[in-house]
C-alpha cells in the first residue's frame, strides 16, 4: 500500500485521510496549526471546553467525527505545527517534501523531510481583501480575522462593526460576530441586485439555510439579522478614517462595475471593519510540486483530483472556491484514488455526485460575487496598496511610469510591492490587476515569448515562492534530521 | 470602545471555567485565558495595535488572523518575528513590541572587500 501524504487538515484533507485510510494507505497528515479543522472548523483549544461550541459551526459533528477516527487510528500519523517550506519534483512525480516543525516561527524547530508515494495537496485559502483609503489602521481586519477570532477565541473585534466586501462568507462572518457579543451595523455587498440574481437567489439569507442541517446558531442569528441588521447590495467600503485606529468609514454606493458613484458617500462610526472581498488559493506548494494552474488560477485536477503532476492530488479551495461540501467531496475522491483505489468504484459515488452538484454552487457564487474593476476608482495616491512595504497607489504609478511598465518583475523590483515579508500573498494579485490597468500594453496574450510577458503569465509569479514560507535563517542552514 | 473578550456568562456557548494566564507586554500586565493566542490576548484587553512599521512608524496589529499577512509580528521571551495570531500564548511570556527601523544607507554604497580589491 502507499505512503500517501496530506497537506492541510482542513475539511478537504482531513476527509482525503479518512478515504486513504480505508483504502489501507499509511498516512501522514500535516497542519501548520496545532489544531485540526483548518479554517473553516477552526474553534477553541482543549483548554478552554464548553457545553454547545457546536452552535459556533456548521457541519460540527462531521468535523468531530472525522477527527476522532483520524486520531485513534494508528495507520494515520498526524503531525502539528508542520509548516511545509518546500517540495521537490522527481521526474515528474511527487519528490521530497520539506518541513519545519514546532511552535509557530519558534526557533529550534525540527526538520523533517517526506517522501511519499503519493501526495494530497489540501492547503486551502485566504481572504483577499482590497485596499482602500484607511485599511492599513488597526481596527480595519479581514473577515477571516474577524472569523478566526470568534471562533477559535470568543474574541469580539469590536462592539460596534461594520462587514463589507463580497460574497456569501460575509453572511456567516457576520453570525459570529453577533454571536461574540457585537453589534453589527451592517452587511454591505458590493455586487447588486441584478448580478446576484442573475448568479444566485433571490433571497440572500437563504445561503445560511442551505447549509443542510441549520446550526442552533443559524436559527438564532437568522431572526436577529433578518431583522435588525440591513444587508446591502450595491455598496462598498471606499475609505476608513482615523488618527492611530479606525474611527469611522466611509461606504459610498457602486455601480456594476464596482466603480463609486460620487455623491453617494455616507460615513459611520465604529471601532472596527469586517472586510472580504473573496479567497486567494494557497497554490505556493503546488506550484512548487510543478502542477498546473488553468486559465482562472487554480490547480487544474481530473476526475480523480490528480493534478497535472503524477501522484500529486489537490483537493479544496486550491481547485477553486465552492465550499465546504465541495471540498469534503474532492477530498474523499483524492484520499481514495491516491491510495490506489478507482474513480470508478462504487464507494465513491456519491462523492462524485457531490463534487457535481457543488461544483455548480461554486459557479454561482463566482458569478455573483466575483471581482469587478471598477474598484480602482476609490483608491488615492496615498492609499497604501502593498502593507509590508508600505507602497502606495502612487509609488506603484510612479514605478510603472519609470519602468515602463514592462513587466511585473521590474515593477515590484522598482517599487517593493509585494516583497515583504507576507511574500506578497495580501497585495499579490492586487498588484497584478493594477499593472494590467497602469500598464494596458502589457497584457499581450501568452505566447507573445519576445515581447513583455503578459500579465496572465506573469500572475504565476506573484503566488510562486521558492521558499514556501518564511524561515529562519538557521532552519535553512541546519541539516535535516 | 474596541476589542474585547466576551464575558464567559455571556457566551451562548456555555464555557466552562478556564485557567488564567498572564503576559507581560513591553513590561506591562496583561490577562488572559489559557489557550488563547498572543494577539487574541491582546485584542481581549483592548489593544489593537503593537506593532511601528518601518518606513512610515504606523501602528499596526492584527490584519489577517490566520498567519498570512505578518502585520501582527511581536517579540516573545527574546524571539523576534513571531506571528502574535499564531503563537499561544503561554503564562509569564514576555512580549515586547517590534520597530525595525529602516537601516541607514550610506553613500555610495561600498560592498565589503571592493576597497581591498578583493573579490
Amino acid at each position: 500500500m502507499p505512503d500517501v501524504l496530506i497537506i492541510g487538515a482542513g475539511p478537504a484533507g482531513l476527509s482525503a485521510a479518512r478515504a486513504a485510510r480505508r483504502l489501507g494507505a499509511a498516512v501522514t497528515l500535516l497542519d501548520s496549526s496545532d489544531e485540526l479543522g483548518g479554517q473553516y472548523w477552526r474553534h477553541l483549544p482543549p483548554s478552554r471546553p464548553s457545553e454547545r461550541e457546536s452552535v459556533l459551526h456548521h457541519g460540527w459533528a462531521t468535523f468531530t467525527a472525522l477527527r476522532s477516527e483520524l486520531e485513534t487510528d494508528d495507520g494515520c500519523t498526524i503531525i502539528r505545527g508542520a509548516s511545509v517550506w518546500a517540495i521537490e519534483t522527481r521526474d515528474g512525480r511527487p519528490g521530497a517534501v520539506f518541513a519545519v516543525i514546532g511552535e509557530p516561527d519558534g526557533a529550534g524547530r525540527s526538520q523533517r523531510v517526506f517522501e511519499p508515494d503519493a501526495l494530497v495537496l489540501a492547503t486551502g485559502a485566504h481572504d483577499r481583501t482590497l485596499p482602500f483609503p484607511g485599511w492599513d489602521l488597526p481596527g480595519v481586519f479581514t473577515a477571516g480575522a474577524a472569523q478566526a477570532l470568534a471562533k477559535g477565541e470568543r474574541v469580539a473585534i469590536g462592539s460596534r462593526v461594520l462587514v463589507a466586501g463580497a460574497g456569501p462568507f460575509l453572511l456567516p462572518v457576520a453570525a459570529s460576530l453577533v454571536a461574540t457579543g457585537s453589534t453589527v451595523i451592517g452587511v454591505y455587498e458590493a455586487n447588486r441586485t441584478k448580478s446576484l440574481l442573475a448568479g444566485w437567489l433571490p433571497k440572500p439569507w437563504q445561503l445560511l439555510r442551505a447549509a443542510k442541517k441549520g446550526t442552533e446558531l443559524a436559527g438564532y442569528v437568522l431572526n436577529h439579522l433578518q431583522h435588525r441588521i440591513p444587508y446591502r447590495l450595491g455598496v462598498a467600503v471606499v475609505r476608513a478614517d482615523g488618527t492611530d485606529r479606525v474611527e469611522t468609514v466611509t461606504i459610498a454606493r457602486v455601480d456594476a462595475s464596482w466603480a463609486p458613484i460620487p455623491g453617494t458617500e455616507q460615513t459611520i462610526a465604529v471601532d472596527a471593519v469586517c472586510v472580504g472581498h473573496g479567497f486567494t488559493p494557497r497554490l505556493e506548494l503546488a506550484l512548487a510540486a510543478g502542477c498546473a494552474l488553468g486559465a482562472d488560477d487554480f490547480v487544474t485536477v481530473d476526475e480523480g483530483q490528480q493534478t497535472s503532476v503524477s501522484s500529486v492530488y489537490a483537493a479544496g479551495e486550491i481547485t477553486g472556491i465552492g465550499g465546504v461540501d465541495l471540498a469534503l467531496a474532492e477530498g474523499e475522491i483524492a484520499g481514495h484514488v491516491a491510495a490506489g483505489g478507482s474513480v470508478l468504484d462504487a464507494r465513491l459515488a456519491s462523492a462524485l455526485a457531490h463534487r457535481r452538484t457543488y461544483l455548480a454552487f461554486a459557479d454561482r457564487i463566482e458569478n455573483a460575487h466575483g471581482i469587478e474593476t471598477g474598484w480602482q476608482g476609490w483608491l488615492t495616491d496615498d492609499t497604501v496598496v502593498c502593507r509590508c512595504e508600505e507602497v502606495s497607489y502612487g509609488d506603484l504609478c510612479g514605478a510603472v511610469a519609470a519602468t515602463g511598465g514592462a513587466s511585473l518583475r521590474s515593477v515590484k523590483l522598482s517599487s517593493r510591492a509585494g516583497l515583504g515579508i507576507c511574500q506578497g500573498r495580501v497585495c499579490g494579485r492586487t498588484v497584478e490587476e493594477l499593472l494590467s490597468t497602469l500598464s494596458p500594453g502589457h497584457s499581450d496574450g501568452p505566447g507573445h515569448s519576445d515581447g513583455p510577458r503578459s500579465a496572465a503569465a506573469d500572475r504565476v509569479r506573484t503566488d510562486r515562492r521558492p521558499i514556501a514560507v518564511p524561515l529562519r535563517l538557521g532552519e535553512l542552514a541546519a541539516e535535516p534530521g | 470602545m474596541t476589542s474585547f473578550l466576551l464575558p464567559p456568562s455571556d457566551d451562548p456557548i456555555r464555557p466552562a471555567e478556564a485557567s488564567g494566564i498572564r503576559i507581560a507586554v513591553d513590561g506591562r500586565p496583561v490577562d488572559g485565558l489559557a489557550g488563547q493566542s498572543i494577539a487574541g490576548v491582546l485584542l481581549g484587553s483592548g489593544t489593537l495595535a503593537w506593532r511601528t512599521t518601518s518606513k512610515n512608524a504606523r501602528p499596526r496589529g492584527v490584519f489577517c488572523g490566520i498567519g498570512v499577512c505578518y502585520d501582527c509580528l511581536v517579540e516573545v521571551n527574546g524571539q523576534r518575528d513571531v506571528r502574535a495570531c499564531q503563537r499561544r500564548a503561554a503564562d509569564g511570556d514576555t512580549v515586547s513590541t517590534q520597530y525595525d527601523a529602516l537601516p541607514e544607507v550610506a553613500e555610495p554604497i561600498e560592498l565589503p572587500g571592493e576597497a581591498d580589491g578583493r573579490a
